[in-house]
Order: structure tokens, then sequence, then C-alpha cells
């Protein structure tokens, strides 16, 4: 056992944000990471194990992209047709990419638009993935202890992206069930003057359209109050739209870019979008994060940055053409909103069946499960209770709300898109025995036994490199560090 | 100019308004020049020939040939498309387990057998660029500083010390005994930032050194270890040309200093290696950044903050398959330093036959050549002067000695390894022609080439974005637009 004054010794070798928590790995919510890792479902080697829920993975298209890739092969600086470009674009390490992947980027995120915006090839700027997008956008706009407003509930992963290397803080605005959580000026405007009041100093504010983790989007209106709000404080929106290709049903997603287009007097410096291919295209392993900013300072300044964490010009110029292909972009985008689009519809439909309510969303690779009913009292406790009950004896890694700091418990996030259909028969399946179980024996006792037995084996303090040990534990599904856009 | 640009200015942050990027010193002049009017052998045979880049280009042909043999190696191959979904998919900061045991077995290979490098402590960036800057937010906090031998590779002016906070400060190496680091300057430069109440968290160093091209022996890494360990501090070796040493003395890394038994005493929680792939496999586009750190909660530390530059999985795929056949890499290290010594040599011997001296040198991409001689005075706005003559009479970029920070005016740092033999000739016959006028001491010549390249404004003032527009200008060779490439 290593002695304190040692591990001391030790901490003050390092910096301060090597040594906070500002990462955020250390919440009990790696608990579900912890269950899976040694436990992963397998259709067939492993039947009773944990089926990876909590993982926002975009799996249902890749017969159409490799049907594409098979078929250009020049795409592919490595295969026989490829090779003569190999050279040119392994030594290419220009920040400003090559040309005709930017081009490729802002057609496909015009495309993903149905064609209602143009974007600018010049202002498409690379980071290391969105992760990389988000700390590029703090660093440019906010000084160590400023602040950007940040509707709840959010992904988990912006507290490390905004935060843990800027100083940046990020200042809740609570959304509630009461109105399907969605922003509303009233909750901007009272979150504003919360953060004046105790000196925050607010520069931007930070959403995320489609939402991270409700599955739902802006309206047109609530977009444009959102824009005025933002120029009459003379503070910067930052539009993650990330999952702007997930939209599966009506309404149609309004980008920030249509409003900017349309607005007259609205500040253009103020207004950022950080995009990515992890989730519409389901390539998070390809890291291709992109700022987009109207704003020109910003361009340049994330451009220079973007030295940290460029895209792999091998990877750029296979998007390069995977993406100019028109033909082959429109048929993926209409495909994949369909094939989301009926998975979503079966597992809500499922669970309506058995009276489990999901928030009505449109888009996103997961939903927004009302388990609010089966907590044993309306406490984060109780959820987390819950929580542990659904991965240890349903054996689902789901995402309790409270990771994603909702304010209010009971709220679960489901992924769907990240299995086969016979997988998802399965979880289904088994959510929807435990919920008649659940309803069968409504029994404190029963509940708090299995509760403080499953509680005591969880509460395992690792070291950090044992829980690395989990994490390389050779399986055959893809485990995931921590922290990946869930 | 005026009020919008002045308010544009207050909205961002002080990291987007300061300077520190680095990348508005007059050096870029010599990039702009190149950009304006780069060599083309048939198109453009009177260009600027680009000696700036350290870039290895000399062993393509291996390393396509071995491509075209393995079309598993690509994803995107026939034989290779039934892994691409689960690469694609791929996201954890831990990284292909295969991709990290190539690179722990690469690491040991480039450094003869001797050591041994655990694939755990493999850990991802974006580049050395990202693993510099993260190895600084791992060990220091901003304020504090790092010793930096001087002369150094000018990016790590902003790779080291803009997003971080963190100084550098030089220890001054001088020529007259060859700029080695000496123990009396490397005190000198401690004690100082102890009198200026600067924090010193530890010591960073390139080797083989750039721009110098030579490398360290075994007593002067032991003295340095030495130094460190007892002052407590860390120890970071950036090791990124260890497979250019192309001549005796044999490469020591300090990962060998590190297991011999006179130094088991030392901390190793202190030391840390930084390496890439760009310049020992010639692929700086692949953004191939490695932190390899003796220190636990550093590798885990720096294993999150991965997360902000993570290697695409495409390209680890890639890598893992390359760098584990043993027959290739042994092939392809024994060439690519055959090429390296005999580009060196042709290159050296030619400067010298116009009486040019050059640093002796075993390793690295570049020569450190000493033009002393040719300054009107030893100032340093005498080598300036030079070096604008340089660009715009000679027509080579190479890179005069202040932007690495040299103490001593009249060095330049020349690089060979991107251009083929042709090229070489050419630009040794404008060497040649250059020295031979300088030589014929005609003081009216002098002075009248002297007003000419003033008259050429090389003070252009661009705009930001104007420049960014002349440098996307579609070009047939590769152009690195993005200045403060290594």
């Amino acid at each position: 056992m290593v002695s304190i004054s040692s591990n001391n010794q030790k901490q003050q070798l390092l910096s301060k944000i090597a040594t906070n928590d500002g990462h955020g790995e250390n919440s009990a919510y790696f608990d579900g990471w912890k269950a899976y890792a040694n436990d992963p479902f397998h259709q067939t080697e492993n039947p009773n194990g944990v089926i990876q829920m909590g993982l926002a993975e975009n799996q249902l298209c890749f017969d159409l992209i490799q049907e594409w890739v098979v078929n250009n092969p020049k795409a592919s600086i490595c295969t026989a047709e490829g090779a003569e470009d190999f050279k040119d674009i392994a030594i290419f390490q220009d920040y400003h990419g090559l040309p005709k992947f930017r081009q490729a980027v802002a057609r496909f995120m015009e495309k993903v638009r149905g064609d209602r915006v143009t974007f600018d090839p010049d202002r498409i700027v690379m980071s290391g993935g969105a992760t990389g997008a988000h700390e590029t956008l703090a660093f440019c706009l906010a000084d160590l202890g400023d602040a950007f407003l940040v509707p709840t509930p959010y992904y988990p992963g912006f507290d490390r992206d905004l935060r843990w290397r800027t100083g940046v803080q990020l200042f809740p605005v609570v959304c509630d069930s009461s109105n399907d959580f969605k922003v509303t000026i009233k909750a901007l405007e009272a979150a504003y003057e919360k953060a004046q009041e105790s000196n925050i100093k607010i520069k931007g504010l930070l959403i995320n359209n489609p939402s991270n983790p409700l599955g739902t989007i802006l309206d047109k209106d609530t977009l444009r109050d959102i824009v005025s709000f933002i120029n009459s404080k003379n503070i910067h929106l930052v539009c993650d739209e990330i999952y702007a290709a997930t939209v599966f049903d009506q309404p149609k997603f309004i980008s920030v870019s249509e409003i900017v287009e349309e607005m007259i007097g609205c500040n253009q410096d103020l207004i950022h979008i950080v995009y990515s291919l992890s989730k519409d295209l389901g390539f998070p392993g390809f890291r291709v994060g992109i700022v987009y900013s109207y704003n020109d300072t910003v361009v340049n300044i994330a451009r220079k940055m973007s030295s940290f964490g460029l895209v792999s010009t091998q990877t750029q110029h296979l998007l390069a053409s995977m993406l100019s292909d028109e033909i082959f972009i429109e048929k993926f985008i209409a495909e994949s909103s369909e094939r989301l689009g009926k998975r979503q519809g079966m597992f809500t439909k499922g669970l309506a069946q058995v009276g489990i309510s999901t928030l009505k969303s449109n888009a996103g690779l997961f939903f927004w499960m009302d388990l609010s009913r089966l907590l044993k009292e309306p406490t984060f406790e109780a959820e987390l209770e819950l929580w542990r009950i659904i991965i240890n004896e349903v054996k689902l890694n789901v995402s309790p709300g409270c990771s994603f700091h909702c304010s209010e418990p009971g709220w679960f996030r489901v992924c769907f898109a990240n299995m086969d259909d016979e997988t998802m028969r399965t979880a289904l399946r088994r959510i929807k025995n435990f919920v008649l179980q659940t309803k069968g024996h409504n029994n404190k006792a029963t509940i708090n036994k299995q509760c403080s037995r499953k509680f005591s084996k969880l509460q395992i303090s690792l070291s950090f490199r044992r829980m690395d040990d989990f994490m390389n534990s050779p399986a055959h599904s893809p485990m995931s560090s921590p922290l990946v856009r869930t | 100019m005026g009020f919008e640009s002045a308010n544009n200015n207050s909205i961002l942050s002080k990291l987007a308004i300061n300077e520190e990027h680095g990348e508005n010193s007059p050096y870029f002049d010599g990039w702009k020049a190149y950009d304006n009017d780069p060599f083309h052998p048939l198109k453009h045979p009177n260009g600027v020939i680009q000696m700036g880049l350290a870039e290895n280009q000399l062993c393509f042909d291996l390393t396509e040939e071995w491509i075209k043999k393995n079309p598993k190696a690509s994803i995107c191959s026939t034989e290779g498309i039934k892994s691409f979904k689960a690469i694609a998919n791929f996201q954890d900061y831990h990284g292909l387990p295969e991709f990290r045991r190539a690179i722990a077995k690469f690491m040991e290979k480039t450094r003869g057998g001797r050591v041994t490098f655990d694939p755990d402590r493999v850990v991802m960036a974006g580049g050395a660029t990202g693993a510099n800057e993260t190895i600084i937010f791992c060990l220091a906090d901003s304020g504090d500083a790092f010793l930096v031998p001087s002369p150094y590779y000018s990016a790590f002016n902003r790779d080291l010390r803009w997003r971080t906070g963190v100084e550098l400060i030089p220890i001054h190496c001088e020529s007259c005994n060859n700029f080695q680091i000496t123990t009396k300057a490397v005190k000198e430069a401690y004690e100082n930032a102890q009198k200026a109440n600067i924090k010193v968290k530890g010591l960073i160093l390139t080797n083989p050194s750039n721009p110098l091209g030579t490398t360290l022996d075994e007593d002067t890494l032991k003295s340095l270890l030495n130094f460190t360990n007892q002052h407590n501090i860390h120890l970071v070796c950036d090791e990124i040309y260890t497979a250019t040493v192309f001549d005796t003395p044999q490469f020591v890394s300090i990962a060998e200093v590190l297991n011999d038994n006179e130094t088991n005493y030392c901390n190793k929680d202190l030391v840390h290696i930084v390496y890439s792939l760009s310049k020992d496999m010639g692929l700086p586009g692949f953004r191939i950044g490695i932190v390899y750190s003796f220190n636990d909660a550093v590798v885990n530390c720096a294993r999150k903050m991965s997360s902000f530059g993570l290697i695409s999985t495409q390209t680890q795929h890639f890598l893992a398959a390359m760098l584990s056949d043993e027959k290739f890499v042994a092939n392809y290290l024994a060439e690519s330093a055959k090429r390296l010594a005999k580009r060196h040599k042709y290159f050296t011997n030619g400067l010298l036959e116009v009486g040019i001296k050059c640093l002796k040198s075993n390793a690295g991409l570049f020569c450190w050549m000493d033009l002393r001689p040719l300054l009107r005075e030893s100032t340093f706005d005498s080598e300036m002067s030079l070096w604008r003559v340089i660009i715009n009479e000679v027509k080579l970029n190479v890179s005069p000695g202040s932007s690495f920070d040299c103490q001593e005016p009249g060095f330049f740092r020349v690089c060979f390894a991107n251009m083929d033999d042709e090229t070489v000739d050419i630009a040794l016959s404008r060497i040649r022609r250059f020295v031979g006028v300088k030589r014929s001491g005609d003081e009216s010549n002098a002075v009248e080439k002297k007003q000419q390249w003033k008259k050429n404004n090389l003070r252009l003032s661009f705009s930001k974005r104007m420049y960014d527009e002349s440098v996307l200008s579609p070009l047939s060779s590769p152009i690195p637009h993005s200045p403060q490439v290594r």
C-alpha cells in the first residue's frame, strides 16, 4: 500500500490539471462500463452478458459504406489502385487540410440540411473529433474562469471537453419535464441573471441540436429567440450539430446556419458550429471533428490550434472521395434515417406496451426513457439504485439521467443504434420482463435487499492502472474508454 | 479596422488575440516567398526551392511496394474491407492493441533492440505537436517553466507555451564547443530561473537534435538525468528523429540510460519520451504522435487527454500491420539510414567545395550550415539581411538560426531529405553561384543587390483571410501551407 505522503509527493510532481478530477472519469457512472467490460453480451458466446446501451454509436448502415468503399478503391491510398497517391497524401501536413476534403465536408453539411444553406469550405477547420472541436472553441472564446451556459440535461463529456484544460466553467440552464425539457428564453434569462449575481462572466451559450440525451430538435422560433438572446447579451453561441443527419422523423431539422442566413442584424461573429462524422456516418474511430465559425478570427485561430488534432490525411482523402459522391450521400442519408426511425419506433412502441413512456423524439441514436415511477423515492440515490439493478439484474448498460445533470431523477438514456436486430429484440425482452416483474413484485424490502447486495460489489476503489486493465481486457465487442460520446 | 474589429477582439479569449501561436514573426516571409514562387523542375525551374521543411521523402518507394503487397493493411481494399466496420467504430483512447504493440516494437527496433518498451505505456497524441503540448499540460501549471537547450525547434514556443501558459527558459549552447549542452549552462539557466522566482518543472530536449542533427552522448545524457533527478524536475526527451541517425556515434536513448545500473537510483517518474512517425517514416500527414512515460499517473492522464487528438483508427490499423512486419521494418530502417547518409554526404561535400562548413552531424533531415563568414557584421540584422538575399536571390527557403533562438548570428538550418537528386544539384549550383558572387568581393554589386531586395517589399501585409486564400490556390506539388510545420 503506497503511503499517503509518497502519494502526495507523486501528486505534486504533476500539474494541477493532471491531478484534479476535470477529466470526469471518477464518477460512479463508470460502474456500468466496468460491468459491461467484465461481462459483455455476445449472441452465442455470452448470451447472458450485459448489453451495451450506453454508447451512442450508429452501426446501422455499414453495409452501404462498405459497398461504396469496395467499389471505389481509389479513395484509399493503400489499395493497388490508390497507392500512387500515397506519398503526396502522407507528406501533406498543412493545417488547412486537403482542399477537396474541406469542399466535401462543406457539401455534406449542406446536403444534411436539405440544401437549405450553404457552407464555405474556407471556414471548415479540423479538430480531434468533436471532443477537440469543443475544447478548441472554449480556448478561442473564453478565458480561465469564464463560463458557458448549457441547458440540462447535457452530454457528460462537455464537462471535460470545455472545462478540463481550459479552466472555463459550465453554468447549467435547468430544463425539466414539465415542458418536455424544452429550452425557454425565460430559463436562459434566469440563468444569465443568476450568473451575473454570482459574478460569473458568461461568454457564451452551448446548445446541442439535435439534443443528446433527449433526441429532440429545436423549433425555428426557439432558435430565433436563442440567436436574439445571445445577440442582446453579446455572448457567443456554440451549436453542436453532431446529430444533424440522425433526424428520422418530422419535424425536419433546422440548423442555426439557416437562422444566420435569414436573420437581419444578427452578429455573425458570435455564431459557431461544431460538427463531426462520428454519429451521422458512424465513424467515431476516424476522429473527424469540425469547427465551423462565422467569425474570421476564430476560423484563423482555431485553424492554428488544429495542429494539436488534425485529421489524418489518409482519412481526409478517403472521406473527400466518399462525401463528394452526391448520389451515394443522398441515398445514405435517406436510408440511414429510415433505419433509425424504424429501430427507434420498435423500441419505444415495445416499451409503451409495458407502460414505459419515453420522451417523444425524432432524432439521435437513443431515446430518453422515463422510469420515475419505478423509483423507490424521487431521489438520485434511488435512481442510482435502480440503475445498478438494471445493470446487474437486467444486464443492460443504460445511462442514468444524473450523469447528464438532469434535474429530475428517474430518467435514463438508452442507445439503440449500436446493435443488430437480434440483440435489440433481446434487450427489449429483458426490459419488458423487468418492468413486469417490478410491477408484480413491488416490494420495498426485496428491492432493498437486492440493492444492498449489489451496492457493496460495486464500491470498488480502483487504482488508475487497474481501471486500465479492465479497459484493456480483450473483448470481442468494441470496448470503449469512458466519456466517449455516449 | 475600427470599432468592429476592436469589438471582435474583446469578445474572444486572450489566447485568441495574443501572438503566442508564433506565426506573425518575420520568418514567415520565407514561407510566403516559397508559396508565391514554388520551384518545379519543369513548370517553374526558377522558383524557390523548399529547404526549410524537415521531411523525409527518400524511402517512399519501399513503403509503396509494401502497401501493394499487403492489401489487408487497408480497411478499404477487398481483402481488408471486412475490418472496416469494427475499425471505423473503435474509439477507445487506449488505441488498437496491435497498434500499441507495433509502435513499442518499432521503438525497440530503432534503438537496436537495446531497450524494451511496454505497449501499455504507449499513449497517442495529435502528432508530436499534440504530444508535446499534452506532456506539458500533465507536468506543469500555467506560469511554471521548462528549460530547453538552444538552439531548439521554433514551434516549441507554440506547442509548449501557447495554451498551457508555461514558459520556456533556454539553455544557451555555443559554437565554440559545437553547441554541446554543458552542465555549467544547465546550472546557470536553472539558477537564473530560481533567482527570478520562476518555478522550473522540467527540462525538455530533442535528441537527435533539431536543428543541429547531432546526438547526445551517454555521459551528457547521464549528467542531464542526474541533474533533473537531483532537482526533482522532469526530463522530457523528444526522440522524433531516432531513426534518422545515419552515422556513428550510435544513438543512445534516454530509455537506455534509465536502464543502466549506474542510474537506477533515478526516479523514473520524472522521465518521459515524445515520439512520432513523421520523421522516421516520412508520414507527417498521418498525425502519429506518441507520449511514452515511465510515470503511471502521467500515462493515465495523458491517455485521457489523448481524446483531444487520437490517431484515426484507419491509420492505426494500417501502421499496426506495416510496423509489425519485422522484415520490412529492418530493411526500411537500414535503407533509410543509408540513403540519408548518402544525401547528407553529397550535400555537405558540395557545400564544402565552396568553403561552406556545416556542423558535424550524424542524424536528422538537415544540416546546420555556418555562414558566419558571409555576414557583413556579426549581428542578427545581418543574418536576416543575408537570409532575405538567400530567399530572393538564391531562391532557397532555408531557416535562419535566430528562428531557433541561436545566440550567435550566421547559422542556418538547411533541409536536404525532401527533394530528389536533381533538385539537390540545382540547389547546390545556386549556392555555388551565390558564394562565387560574394567571393568576388564586388562591393557595388552587393550594395545594388541589397537595394534590390529592399524594394521587393517582403513585409507584405496580408489580411489573414487573404493569406489563406492565396495558399489555397491549386498547386501541383504538395505545398505545406501552414507555417511552423517541423
